[in-house]
């Protein structure tokens, strides 16, 4: 069947009421019945849940062949704990057909591929696919297809039931024995642990796994210990100096700041960019610098931010601290500014994935956002963004929040080169849609500027300013005059991984890539 | 093919940015970057054994990017090396705008290199005198011959200090105010003015060393350049800003002009604006400002 | 041109191309490597084999190994191999003739 994207769904996924992507809102004002876990009732008083060691807890919590465990990546690049728990179960306890669901996978976690290839885990979860992870499912040895959301669609799917979690594994700064968790106070700080938060109340069981004790009660916590069964201690959570960095440092490089002044510019000229506007943030590319060229549109009009959202770098913790921003809402910290930021701050508040961007629940704050500034591998002349597969079809991306800040906001501006190396960013169609294009509104190159049609508001801004722009199909035949026009990829039939989009539609399929074979 | 519009000599040149012909994938955005011209190097950035690999680049480079408004020059390598030759006609029929004369010593140099120029227009149906010609100076006995170099052919456009070797062949080091490269600067200038061409400096090595560069840059300004060599764009916006004429320059210049236009009428010549005397040359060098600050985009006006 | 020696042109660095040329008696044995295979393996082929052609390379043993090298960069490789493989690539060059 052919979604509202143009995309061919196999009919084979569309069973048990599965559905294709419609449309934006398509499920807007349709109810749900949340699904709940099956928890133990733990009556008798216990001293303490601490655990011997990992395999215990995993005993403890009946960890069996077949299941589905989960973990979170809030300790980003640095994370031991979601590598140490797979090892854990498959090579010392022998457990196989088992289904992962991680908030996100990356290099952090190339052991897992080993196991996808042993035939170990046959399923996997997630937002991101980076490392030897996505080689290992676009080469096809995942039994069944990867399931690919955002970090929106993934706290929605737990919530209705389509991702049941046996055990939730989540590592945390700090904790005490009893179970009360948060990412600071510990020895390795990641900050906001919103990521953890829906596995901690769907999930049947849940382990929480830290290097530093503290404590009893470890309060306020992220992780509440009524909903946690068992506690580990391990020498160390993650690598600090791949957790954080020291401080996120802006670009330098003259074509990004190029880029970035321009989006700042588009910004300023729209009716959003007055006194209480608020701003998704994160770390990426040009996103600092945007932040700080707007500073200077800020101060000339005396406009503050009403808040930031999502991933939090010193940078706008400085801006906050000047009183040009009044509140953070973090999801995840980037730096170790951030990270202490948070810790002292009174209006630097964590939230969890759910309050950030899921879209069944009753408002989640994306849906107050202004301005999001995002990445792309690709996009298309009818503006849907591709942030999971290279343009040689391999899984090497995320959706990460992508999907859900471009439909909650009100300006979604994509900022790309126009090719990179010998790859067109803006090409005719996306190898794989992770974004519709009716959620994106303006795209800026090094080569100009295109607005989405569907936004003659924004164009009449644009043309207000004196900004020029171009039509998105004059960069594409830019990008593909510099590099040559592809060809088209070649598939096989088998679907390796589904793409969900936030509201649990199917919005495209990524296939096995057939390799060009020359004679 | 993409067709390129006849080089000007005189012609806006606060940035000249030295860029790798064997780096395509940096080449073909050099007019994003926004420098005035840019010179493809076929000396020094060039190994030894890279040489005939390094023309070939080039010639594809010259034919197949488009540079927008930004001159394409390219610095061959010197005339005392077996490569020169090639290297013009290589760049003669690529279609590149000028060269730049690496090492230039005297004005028998500049000629020698104008024949073959000249040959390879004519080898390659390139329209004779097209190419245009810039000398480096990077010896004490270059900057001596400063004046005869840069009227040895009316090709030539300008000349420029290239501070590394020139430094080691004055036994000097680097010194934070440049003055051991003063008298050097002033000599390049005189002559550069005396003959009517323009005159760059030297690039500023240190890419990280922004306050540095800045001092440079501003006492390149105050001594009367027309340009800098410059390695990375992160160094163009700087160069381009400290050159343009300054708010207050453009003010009085236009201050100049309407009182000239209103003393002319009334057959007056020499008169006081603002309390000073101000004759003919007065005017022109304001109607220069006025050009230069409309070259760099900061005067709309039509004075 | 005869192939008459081997020689190499070009790095392994991103967005460039190295190509090695070697005798050969038996007509032209190309083989790819690519960074681009899937997107532009076909093109990669094609523009080769064009400016062996032009050349009138008639017998050569070519290995490409392509880093995302832009279609002009592979020509300026190959046409230069070619040329050192026969020992003139330093003086001299047809440019606008041969090489194009």
């Amino acid at each position: 069947m052919i979604n509202a994207v143009g995309r061919e769904i196999p009919d084979e996924l569309l069973e048990d009421g599965q559905e294709v992507y419609q449309g934006k809102f398509y499920m807007d004002g349709k109810y749900v019945k949340k699904d709940s876990p099956r928890t133990k009732r733990y009556e008798k008083p216990l001293e303490s849940k601490l655990c011997e060691s990992i395999r215990e807890a995993c005993e403890k919590c009946g960890a069996h062949d077949g299941m589905t465990f989960s973990f979170h990546s809030d300790f980003r690049n640095g994370d031991y704990v979601a590598s140490m728990v797979a090892k854990v179960l498959v090579e010392e306890m022998g457990l196989k057909d088992l289904t992962i669901a991680a908030t996100s996978l990356g290099s952090a976690q190339d052991i897992i591929a080993d196991y996808i290839e042993a035939g170990k885990v046959i399923g996997i979860q997630t937002s991101g696919v980076r490392g030897r992870i996505g080689e290992v499912i676009s080469a096809g040895k995942l039994k069944t297809p990867a399931v690919i959301r955002s970090h929106g669609g993934r706290p929605r799917a737990i919530e209705a039931g389509e991702v049941h979690i046996d055990i939730a594994f989540l590592a945390a700064s700090t904790s005490d024995y009893y179970g009360n968790a948060k990412g600071t106070g510990g020895k390795n700080n990641c900050g906001s642990m919103g990521f953890a938060v829906p596995d901690s109340h769907y999930a049947d069981h849940v382990v929480v796994i830290t290097d530093t004790l503290v404590d009893f009660p470890n309060l306020p916590a992220t992780i509440s210990s009524i909903d946690v069964d068992c506690v580990c201690i391990v020498d160390s959570v993650g690598d600090p100096k791949k957790i954080a960095t020291l401080e996120a440092r802006m670009t330098d490089n003259p074509r990004e700041l190029m880029m970035a002044e321009n989006v700042a510019n588009i910004i300023a000229s729209t009716p959003y960019f007055k006194d209480g506007y608020s701003f998704q943030t994160g770390v990426g590319g040009p996103s600092l610098a945007v932040n700080s060229f707007l500073e200077k549109h800020m101060v000339e009009r005396n406009i503050t931010m009403g808040f930031a959202l999502g991933g939090m770098g010193s940078a706008i913790c400085k801006l906050q601290d000047k009183g040009l921003v009044k509140k953070l809402l973090d999801t995840q910290d980037f730096d170790l500014g951030a990270i202490e930021h948070l810790a002292t701050h009174p209006e630097h508040n964590e939230i969890c994935t759910s309050q950030y961007a899921n879209p069944s629940n009753k408002g989640a704050y994306v849906n107050k956002l202004d301005f999001v500034v995002l990445a792309a591998l690709e996009i298309d002349t009818k503006f849907n963004v591709n942030v999971i597969t290279g343009s040689d079809g391999v899984l090497r991306g995320a959706p990460g929040g992508h999907p859900d800040t471009a439909a909650g906001s009100k300006c979604c501006i994509i900022v790309t080169p126009l090719v990179r190396g010998r790859m067109a960013t803006v090409c005719k169609d996306v190898v794989t849609v992770t974004t519709p294009g009716d959620c994106v509104d303006v795209l800026v190159t090094d080569y100009g500027i295109a607005v989405n049609p569907l936004r003659s508001d924004l164009i009449a801004c644009l043309d207000k300013a004196g900004i020029a722009h171009v039509t998105i199909e004059s960069l594409m035949e830019k990008a593909y005059s510099l590099v040559g026009t592809p060809d088209d990829l070649e598939w096989e039939d088998q679907a390796i991984a589904i793409v969900e989009a936030r509201d649990g539609t199917i919005l495209d399929v990524v296939r096995k890539i057939k390799p060009l074979q020359l004679d | 093919m993409i067709s390129r519009p006849k080089p000007q000599k005189n012609r806006l040149r606060r940035t000249m940015m030295f860029m790798n012909a064997q780096k395509p994938g940096l080449i073909k955005d050099a007019y994003i970057y926004g420098s005035d011209s840019i010179i493809l190097d076929l000396e020094d950035a060039v190994a030894e054994n890279q040489k005939d690999a390094a023309r070939f680049s080039l010639y594809h480079a010259l034919k197949n990017i488009d540079y927008g408004n930004t001159e394409v020059i390219v610095r061959i390598n010197g005339l005392d090396t077996p490569h020169w030759q090639e290297d013009i006609r290589c760049v003669v029929a690529g279609g590149a705008d000028g060269i730049r004369i690496a090492k230039c010593e005297s004005a028998k140099d500049v000629k020698l290199v104008e024949e073959h120029v000249l040959a390879a227009e004519r080898e390659f149906g390139v329209e004779e005198g097209r190419t245009i010609l810039m000398a480096a100076l990077e010896s004490p006995l270059g900057i001596m011959n400063a004046y005869e170099i840069v009227t040895a052919s009316p090709r030539m456009f300008g000349c420029a200090i290239s501070g590394g070797d020139f430094r080691k062949s004055m036994h000097v080091q680097i010194v934070k105010g440049g003055i051991e490269m003063l008298a050097a600067r002033g000599q390049m200038l005189l002559a550069a003015r005396a003959a009517g061409v323009q005159c760059f400096d030297t690039m500023f090595p240190n890419i990280d060393d922004m306050d540095g560069f800045q001092a440079e840059v501003m006492q390149n300004r105050e001594m009367g350049f027309d340009g800098k060599s410059i390695v990375s764009p992160k160094q163009i916006r700087f160069v381009h800003e400290t050159f343009a004429p300054t708010k207050k320059e453009i003010a009085y210049a236009e201050k100049l002009i309407r009182s000239f236009n209103e003393q002319a009428d009334a057959g007056v010549g020499v008169y006081t604006v603002d309390g000073k005397m101000v004759d003919i040359p007065f005017f022109e060098d304001a109607r220069r400002i006025l050009a230069l600050a409309k070259a760099c985009g900061v005067y709309e006006e039509n004075l | 041109m005869e192939i008459q020696k081997p020689a190499l042109a070009g790095t392994l660095e991103s967005t460039d191309a190295q190509v090695s040329v070697e005798p050969f008696a038996h007509g032209i044995e190309l083989s790819i490597e690519s960074s681009v295979m899937n997107q532009y393996g076909r093109q990669i082929k094609a523009t080769v084999l064009e400016t062996l052609e032009r050349l009138g390379v008639k017998n050569a043993k070519i290995v490409v190994i392509d880093k995302g090298a832009l279609e002009f960069t592979l020509k300026a490789r190959v046409e230069c191999a070619v040329f050192r493989s026969v020992g003139t690539s330093e003086k001299n060059i047809p440019w606008g003739g041969l090489v194009k």
